[in-house]
């Protein structure tokens, strides 16, 4: 196959004016949605979209329709939440979507919300996106003009208004209780589970959240087929997936790809290999949040839920950061553990204690002012945090440094050697014993 | 959230801030908000974005009458504002540019970018300039990690930036005709 043959989700980016509703109709556009309001029903586009096996696109990879199924069946307010938060350092493709292909989102999400028959759809765009607020909300006024959203929608009776909410730079609003808890006015702190939005969300009512890129999977499912989409991918991971590439490659930005394509080919087929002069050290695959893997690593695995899994990290969201020779890896730790320490919310301690600990760790080490006890410590900071608070917040930034530390613990070490005075204990490692 | 919060160093620009008021345009826009949500409480993120649009930041003034709107307390509009780093509450630089020093940007240089800027103003990160034309600060990924090094300013970001577009950026910004950002195309029909 030509590699353009994978391009279901981008095949309108880069096209001129291809966020116009009249361009997008013209290449087919809403007539998915025609089918499913008009044909189809809910509960078969519900069924159409579990057989896919499209899986959620965020980074958890639930699968969608399963979601969709936890909605209780005499619910008699249901709302439907589209995370278009992407905060995930090293990911953006949604805001490829929103950009360059807004009303396949749109439509996407009207068919979604059509299948758990809510009555309003919020799309949740960061706020560091303000140009792209703008041009949603554009296109969801054209949407209503042409009568796919309001009232009666191609005369099925089905009514559904969707809003379109600004962040305003948090990257906890991206887990999806804290996503709702932002758009009800309130700080975007998430929820303990159970119970799940799926069964009490928004105001108390039951509510669906799904990645902007999982609802702009759904028109193409619908209007090709179960079996058209399965034709791209592997047996669990079915279909494309977006991948978010930057770093020092031939060609960054987004490339989308049939699941289960081996990392090799990737690389050297679509990313072209490294820009002239660098080299390869390691890469990490789905966003900042996924233990990395080295360049060895990497090479010998495959693109999809179940290879990254075996090789020890996730596909997450697909924001994949490659890594070249020239850079040291205790510098790149801090630079991330700066950021989870400013973005937990505060609200579990392990998280907000542990993340400032972890920050402050590194950052005396690369003052030259670290030992080797710390770097054991930095390892114990991360087991009394994962798994221990309420959103996986805390386990996004264990999941780097533990990966760091076992993978590349040669270069944490050295910079206790090089230090000049190795001197006592560093002072945070000091008040931590004590 | 840790961060620091808006630029240290406010003085020129904020002499003489002004009351808050609404237009009348604010209002229409302000009801149109409130009918779209389904309650009240909801309504103060996008409240509070459209006062800080028209006025540059949310003045006390401006908490009040927010917090007597949606009948929440003003604590709860305080702790909005305070908990997500966008919304400023004082007077801001007219140009407030925000680097990004996450992975990726880091990758590719950004940090010799963000000196090479505070040299070019003369002020350091989540500093402002006496003239209040600039504040620069650093900024947690914005979501152009395959175009970096990037910088916000306002609704639109520059991306692949280099010492020299920085400068010629700043330059443009001083003449007060920005050059056009990277994301600042084809919205118009």
């Amino acid at each position: 196959m030509n590699r353009d043959d994978y391009r279901i989700l981008s095949k309108r980016f880069g096209t001129k004016d291809g966020h116009k509703l009249s361009v997008y109709e013209s290449q087919g556009g809403y007539t998915a949605l025609r089918k499913a309001v008009g044909t189809l029903g809910a509960a078969a586009v519900t069924g159409t979209v579990k057989a896919s096996g499209l899986r959620g696109r965020g980074g958890a990879g639930f699968p969608a329709g399963v979601k969709w199924g936890f909605v209780p069946k005499d619910a008699d307010t249901i709302y439907f939440m589209v995370n278009a938060d992407e905060s995930e350092p090293g990911t953006f493709k949604d805001r490829f979507l929103l950009d360059y292909d807004p009303h396949a989102v749109i439509e996407g999400s009207i068919i979604s919300s059509f299948a758990v028959n809510a009555c309003l759809c919020v799309i949740y765009i960061r706020g560091e996106f303000g140009w792209l607020v703008d041009r949603t909300q554009k296109a969801v006024d054209e949407a209503y003009a042409a009568g796919y959203l309001g009232e009666d929608i191609l005369g099925s009776g089905y009514q559904l208004d969707m809003i379109v909410h600004k962040g305003a730079g948090a990257y906890i609003c991206g887990e999806e209780t804290g996503l709702i808890n932002s758009v009800t006015g309130r700080k975007g702190q998430p929820l303990i589970k159970p119970p799940f939005p799926a069964v009490s969300g928004f105001l108390g009512k039951p509510t669906i959240v799904n990645n902007v890129e999982t609802v702009a999977s759904v028109p193409f499912i619908l209007n090709e087929g179960v079996e058209a989409y399965r034709a791209f991918g592997t047996e669990k991971s079915a279909g494309t997936k977006l991948f978010s590439v930057s770093g020092p490659v031939r060609n960054p930005g987004v490339h989308e790809i049939p699941l289960g394509l081996p990392f090799r080919d990737f690389f050297n087929d679509w990313l072209g290999g490294m820009a002239e002069g660098e080299t390869l050290k390691a890469v990490i695959m789905g966003g900042s949040s996924v233990p990395i893997l080295t360049a060895d690593e990497a090479m010998n695995t495959r693109l999809d839920y179940e290879s990254l899994s075996e090789a020890g990290t996730m596909l997450g969201s697909g924001g994949m950061i490659i890594i070249p020779g020239r850079c040291n890896m205790v510098e790149l730790i801090q630079v991330l553990m700066h950021f989870y320490w400013d973005e937990s919310c505060g609200q579990c301690t392990p998280c907000r204690e542990g993340t400032g600990w972890l920050h402050r760790l590194v950052r005396s080490l690369r003052r030259g002012e670290g030992t080797l006890e710390d770097i054991d410590l930095m390892s114990n900071v991360c087991d009394g945090m994962a798994g221990l608070t309420i959103c996986p917040l805390a386990d996004a930034a264990v999941m780097p440094m533990q990966s760091f530390l076992k993978k590349f613990r040669a270069e944490f070490e050295a910079l206790v050697h090089e230090s000049k005075q190795p001197g006592p204990a560093s002072r945070w490692a000091r008040e931590f014993r004590s | 959230m840790n961060g620091t919060k808006g630029p240290g160093d406010m003085n020129a620009s904020t002499a003489g801030a002004i009351a808050f008021a609404l237009t009348a345009e604010d209002h229409t826009a302000f009801a149109k908000i409130v009918e779209k949500y389904p309650n009240r409480r909801s309504a103060l993120m996008p409240t509070l974005w459209l006062i800080q649009d028209r006025h540059g930041y949310i003045s006390d003034e401006a908490v009040t009458w927010t917090a007597g709107q949606l009948e929440v307390s003003e604590a709860k509009v305080r702790e909005i504002i305070s908990f997500y780093f966008m919304y400023r509450d004082e007077p801001q630089a007219k140009y407030v540019l925000q680097v990004c020093h996450n992975i990726s940007c880091h990758i590719m240089g950004s940090r010799s970018l963000m000196t090479h800027m505070e040299k070019k103003l003369g002020v350091r990160r989540g500093e402002t300039t006496p003239d209040g034309l600039f504040a620069l600060e650093g900024a947690e990924c914005l979501g152009a990690c395959g175009m970096g090094p990037c910088m916000l300013v306002g609704k639109h970001l520059y991306e692949h930036l280099t010492n020299e577009k920085a400068d010629e950026i700043l330059e443009s910004m001083r003449r007060g005709e920005p050059l056009p950002a990277d994301t600042d195309r084809d919205l118009e029909d």
